[in-house]
C-alpha cells in the first residue's frame, strides 16, 4: 500500500489508508462474529423485517449504482458515441467490483451462502423473481469479468488472451445490456409479490420498469461522480485522450441524465394516476414520497439540464452526487422505509451499527480494489502497446 | 464487430431457452387451481375459542420445539399480542374489541394457501403444495434468502436467526407427517372446545355457510381464506369483522403468483426482443458512421478534383501570360532594333544619297511582323 501512496504524491491518501485499515480490522471482527453468532448476533432483523441494509443497500441500492458499465458500454459500441471511449473502462471496472461486492454482501445476509449455487444445480424455483435476480446477477458478472478483463490482460502482458478477450468486447455488450435490462427490473419486480406491505405510492405494477428506468439514471450519474473523484484523486494516471473526453463526457452524460430523469418522473406519475394514489399524497407517506419525488428526480432532472445549457461542469458534477443520493432514497423507502408500513413502530426495523459496520466494510473493500486496480493497470490510459487498437 | 450475428444470436436465443425452460405459465389463460380435490382443510371458528392454548401446548410437543419460557398453562402471555417465529408455530391471540364484551380468541398459523405465495417466491422450490393440503419445507435445498417471509401476506414464515451455519426457515406444516400417518393435526386434536374442525375442504365450506345460515345474527357473512389470496386451506368463521382482529381483508382473491406472472412474462420478451431491437440501433449507428465516412471521402475527393482544376487553369493561364509577356518583350526588342535601325539608315542617308536606302528597312519591318504572328 505505501509504495504507491508515494507514487500519487498525496498526503491524504495516508489519511485514507489509517481509516480504510481501521474499517478492514472492524470488518473482519464483525465477519467473525456473523459466521458464529448468527445473523441475530449482528442485525437487527426480525420475522417481520426479513430484510434489511444488505439487502436493501448492498444489493438494491449496489446493483443500480453499479448500472454504469451497461449503460455506458450500450452508449459507446451500440449507440456508436464513440467519443465517450475513454469512460467506458472506469464505469466497467466499477460495475465489476460494485456486482463483486453485491455477490459478497450475500454471503453475509444468506442463511446457508455456500448453498448459493443450489437454484441453479438442485431445484430451479423459475416462478421466483429472485431465481431471475439470481441467474442475471451470475451471468452479469461474469460478463462483467470479462468485459474488465483485457485491462487486467494488459498489465499481466499476456497479448493473446487479450486479444481474445477484446474480440467479445460485442457480444458482451449486447448480452450485458439484455441482462442488465432483467435484473435491473427484476428487483423492482421482487416487490410485487407483496402489494399488502409495502405502502400504495411505491407499490405498482410498474415497479420493474421504475427500477430499470431509475438504474439508468443511477448508471450516469455514477459515471459523473466516479469521474469527479477519479480526476480529483488519479490524474496522474489519466492519459491526455481521457481528460480531453472528460468534459464532453461530463457534458453529455448530463444531458442523457436530464431526458432520463424527465422520462422517469412522468412515469412515475402516470403511476400514481393509474391506481388513483392522489389523495394519499396528503399522508405523512404522500409528502416523503413528494420529497422523493420533487426533490431527488424533479430538482436533479432540472438543474442537469441548466447545467449543460450552461455548461456549469460543476453544477452538473454536484447534480450527480445529488442523484445518486436519489436513487439511493428511492430503494430504501422501497425495501425498508415504505415496507411494513403497516406495522406499528416497535415492530419496524432500524438497522443495528453492527450491520451498517459491515456495509461499510464491504464499500471500503471496493474502494479499495478500484484503487489497486486503477494505480496498476489500464483504465485511464490505454496502454501503450494497444493505443490504436479499440 | 468481431463475432458473426448467427452466432451472437445463438447464443442469445441459448441464454432465452435457460431462463423460459421450465416454467409454468398459464398466467393469461382463465385456468385457476382451486386446490387438490381430495385435499384436508382446517376450519376455525373463532367464536368457539376460549384461549386456552392447549392448541399452541399440542403443536410444541408434535413438532419437538423447545420448550417455552412461560408454561401453556400461563394465560398472561395473552395480554400481550404475539406473532409465529422460529420456535413457535402457531399463537392464539386476543383481542377487546369493545369495551365490555368478552375479548375474542382467535388462532393464527401458516394458512396454507391453496397457490402459496412462499412457493411461488422461493428461487430454489422448497416450498411445496401437497396433495394433502398441507405445504411442506425442504430445509435441505433452503439457501436461507428469506423472499418467502417478504412475500408471505400473512406473516407466518419464521427464520432462525440465531443460528450461525444452519439456519431454517420454520412454520406450520399442518402436522403433515401426521397426515401421512392418518392422524389429525396436533392442535385440531387438543382443541377442547371444537373451534377447529378437520376435513375435506369443500366439506368444511358448506359446514362454515351452513353455520352462517344457521346463526346469522352470531357470525360475520364470511368465510375467511375462501378466497383470500386465491383460497387456503385453513378456513375462519368468526363473530366480530375479521379486520378489527388484525386478519387483513384487503388481500384481494388472486394468488401471489399472479403478481408476478406479467413480470416473469416479460422476461423471454425482453429475451426475445432486446437483441433485434439493439443490433437495429446498433446497425443504424454503424451505417451512419459508414455513410459519413463515404460523404467525407467523397467529398475530399470532390474538393481535391476542384483545387486541381483550379491549379491547372491558373497554370494554363499563368503560362500563357508568362509567353505573351515573353512575345512582347521581343517584338519591343525588335522594334527598338529596328528603330535603331531606320535612325541609322536615316542618317546614312542624310549624310549621302538616300532614297535607294529608304525603301529597304520598309520591307524588312513586313517580313518580321508576319513571321511572329
Amino acid at each position: 500500500m505505501s509504495d504507491h501512496t508515494a507514487e500519487t504524491g498525496k498526503s491524504v491518501f495516508t489519511l485514507f489508508n489509517l481509516v480504510a485499515g481501521i474499517i478492514v480490522v472492524m470488518g473482519l471482527i464483525l465477519t467473525f462474529l456473523r459466521f458464529t453468532g448468527g445473523l441475530s448476533t449482528v442485525t437487527n432483523l426480525s420475522d417481520y423485517n426479513p430484510w434489511g441494509i444488505w439487502i436493501g443497500f448492498d444489493l438494491l441500492t449496489g446493483v443500480a449504482l453499479a448500472a454504469g458499465g451497461y449503460v455506458t458500454s450500450a452508449a459507446v459500441y451500440i449507440f456508436g458515441m464513440k467519443k465517450y471511449h475513454s469512460a467506458v473502462r472506469p464505469a466497467v471496472l466499477t460495475g465489476f467490483l460494485g456486482y463483486a461486492l453485491v455477490v459478497l454482501a450475500l454471503n453475509y445476509d444468506v442463511g446457508r451462502p455456500w448453498r448459493l449455487p443450489y437454484p441453479f444445480i438442485m431445484q430451479q424455483g423459475t416462478t421466483s423473481l429472485l431465481f431471475e435476480v439470481a441467474a442475471c446477477v451470475a451471468l452479469y458478472l461474469s460478463v462483467l469479468f470479462l468485459e474488465y478483463s483485457p485491462a487486467a490482460l494488459e498489465w499481466l502482458g499476456l497479448k493473446r488472451a487479450r486479444n481474445l478477450a477484446i474480440k467479445l468486447t460485442m457480444a458482451l455488450t449486447f448480452f450485458g445490456v439484455i441482462l442488465s435490462t432483467l435484473h435491473q427490473s427484476s428487483l423492482g419486480a421482487l416487490y410485487l409479490i407483496a402489494p399488502s406491505k409495502l405502502h400504495p405510492l411505491w407499490y405498482s405494477t410498474y415497479l420493474p420498469v421504475y427500477f430499470f428506468v431509475s438504474s439508468i439514471i443511477a448508471g450516469i450519474s455514477m459515471v459523473l461522480f466516479e469521474s469527479t473523484l477519479s480526476h480529483r484523486y488519479f490524474k496522474d494516471k489519466m492519459s491526455r485522450t481521457y481528460l480531453d473526453e472528460h468534459n464532453p463526457v461530463t457534458l453529455g452524460f448530463g444531458k442523457a441524465a436530464s431526458y432520463v430523469l424527465a422520462g422517469y418522473f412522468i412515469i412515475k406519475i402516470i403511476g400514481i394516476s393509474v391506481d388513483n394514489n392522489w389523495h394519499l399524497l396528503g399522508t405523512g407517506y404522500g409528502v416523503w414520497f413528494l420529497v422523493e419525488l420533487l426533490g431527488f428526480v424533479a430538482l436533479p432532472c432540472f438543474l442537469y439540464a441548466v447545467g449543460v445549457r450552461e455548461k456549469n461542469l460543476l453544477l452538473i458534477r454536484c447534480t450527480a452526487v445529488w442523484t445518486v443520493l436519489g436513487v439511493v432514497l428511492n430503494r430504501l423507502n422501497v425495501s425498508l422505509i415504505a415496507f411494513n408500513y403497516h406495522l406499528p413502530s416497535t415492530e419496524r426495523y432500524v438497522p443495528h451499527w453492527m450491520e451498517v459496520g459491515i456495509t461499510l466494510f464491504i464499500v471500503t473493500l471496493g474502494v479499495l480494489a478500484f484503487r489497486f486496480i486503477v494505480t496498476r493497470m489500464p483504465i485511464f490510459y490505454e496502454h501503450p502497446d494497444y493505443e490504436d487498437a479499440h | 464487430m468481431s463475432i458473426s450475428r448467427r452466432k451472437f444470436l445463438g447464443w442469445i436465443g441459448a441464454a432465452g431457452m435457460t431462463s423460459a425452460v421450465g416454467r409454468k405459465a398459464h398466467a393469461a389463460s382463465n385456468k385457476q387451481f382451486t386446490g387438490y380435490a381430495e385435499a384436508n382443510a382446517v376450519l376455525h371458528d373463532i367464536s368457539l375459542c376460549i384461549g386456552c392454548r392447549k392448541c399452541e401446548d399440542a403443536c410444541n410437543k408434535v413438532n419437538d420445539l423447545p420448550p417455552p419460557k412461560a408454561s401453556f398453562s400461563d394465560l398472561s402471555v395473552l395480554e400481550a399480542s404475539r406473532r409465529t417465529d422460529a420456535y413457535t408455530y402457531t399463537v392464539v391471540n386476543q383481542k377487546q374489541t369493545s369495551g365490555n364484551a368478552k375479548p375474542v380468541f382467535f388462532k393464527n398459523q401458516c394458512n396454507h394457501c391453496l397457490e402459496p405465495a412462499c412457493a411461488s417466491a422461493c428461487f430454489v422450490q422448497a416450498f411445496r403444495k401437497t396433495d394433502t393440503g398441507a405445504v411442506t419445507y425442504d430445509e435441505t435445498v433452503c439457501v436461507g434468502c428469506r423472499y418467502c417471509m417478504v412475500a408471505c401476506p400473512f406473516e407466518i414464515p419464521a427464520y432462525e436467526y440465531d443460528k450461525a451455519l444452519t439456519p431454517r426457515v420454520t412454520k406450520c406444516t399442518m402436522c403433515y407427517p401426521r397426515l401421512i400417518d392418518g392422524k389429525l393435526p396436533g392442535c385440531v386434536e387438543a382443541c377442547p372446545a371444537e373451534a377447529l374442525s378437520f376435513g375435506k375442504r369443500d366439506d368444511l365450506l358448506a359446514l362454515a355457510r351452513e353455520r352462517i345460515r344457521k346463526f346469522p345474527e352470531r357470525y360475520v357473512n364470511h368465510v375467511y381464506g375462501e378466497h383470500e389470496m386465491g383460497g387456503t386451506s385453513w378456513l375462519y368463521l368468526s363473530n366480530v369483522p375479521f379486520d378489527r382482529i388484525g386478519m387483513r381483508m384487503d388481500l384481494g382473491t388472486r394468488p401471489a403468483g399472479e403478481l408476478t406472472a406479467g413480470a416473469l412474462g416479460a422476461v423471454p420478451i425482453v429475451v426475445g426482443l432486446w437483441p433485434i431491437l439493439l443490433g437495429g440501433i446498433y446497425a443504424v449507428s454503424k451505417r451512419k458512421d459508414k455513410i459519413a465516412a463515404e460523404e467525407q471521402a467523397e467529398a475530399v475527393a470532390a474538393a481535391l478534383e476542384e483545387a486541381n482544376a483550379a491549379a491547372d487553369a491558373r497554370l494554363t493561364s499563368e503560362l500563357e501570360k508568362a509567353e505573351k509577356q515573353k512575345q512582347l518583350a521581343i517584338e519591343k526588342e525588335v522594334q527598338k532594333a529596328l528603330e535603331e535601325q531606320a535612325a541609322a539608315a536615316a542618317e546614312k542617308a542624310a549624310g549621302a544619297d538616300g532614297t535607294a536606302d529608304v525603301d529597304k528597312p520598309e520591307a524588312g519591318d513586313d517580313d518580321s511582323r508576319s513571321s511572329t504572328e
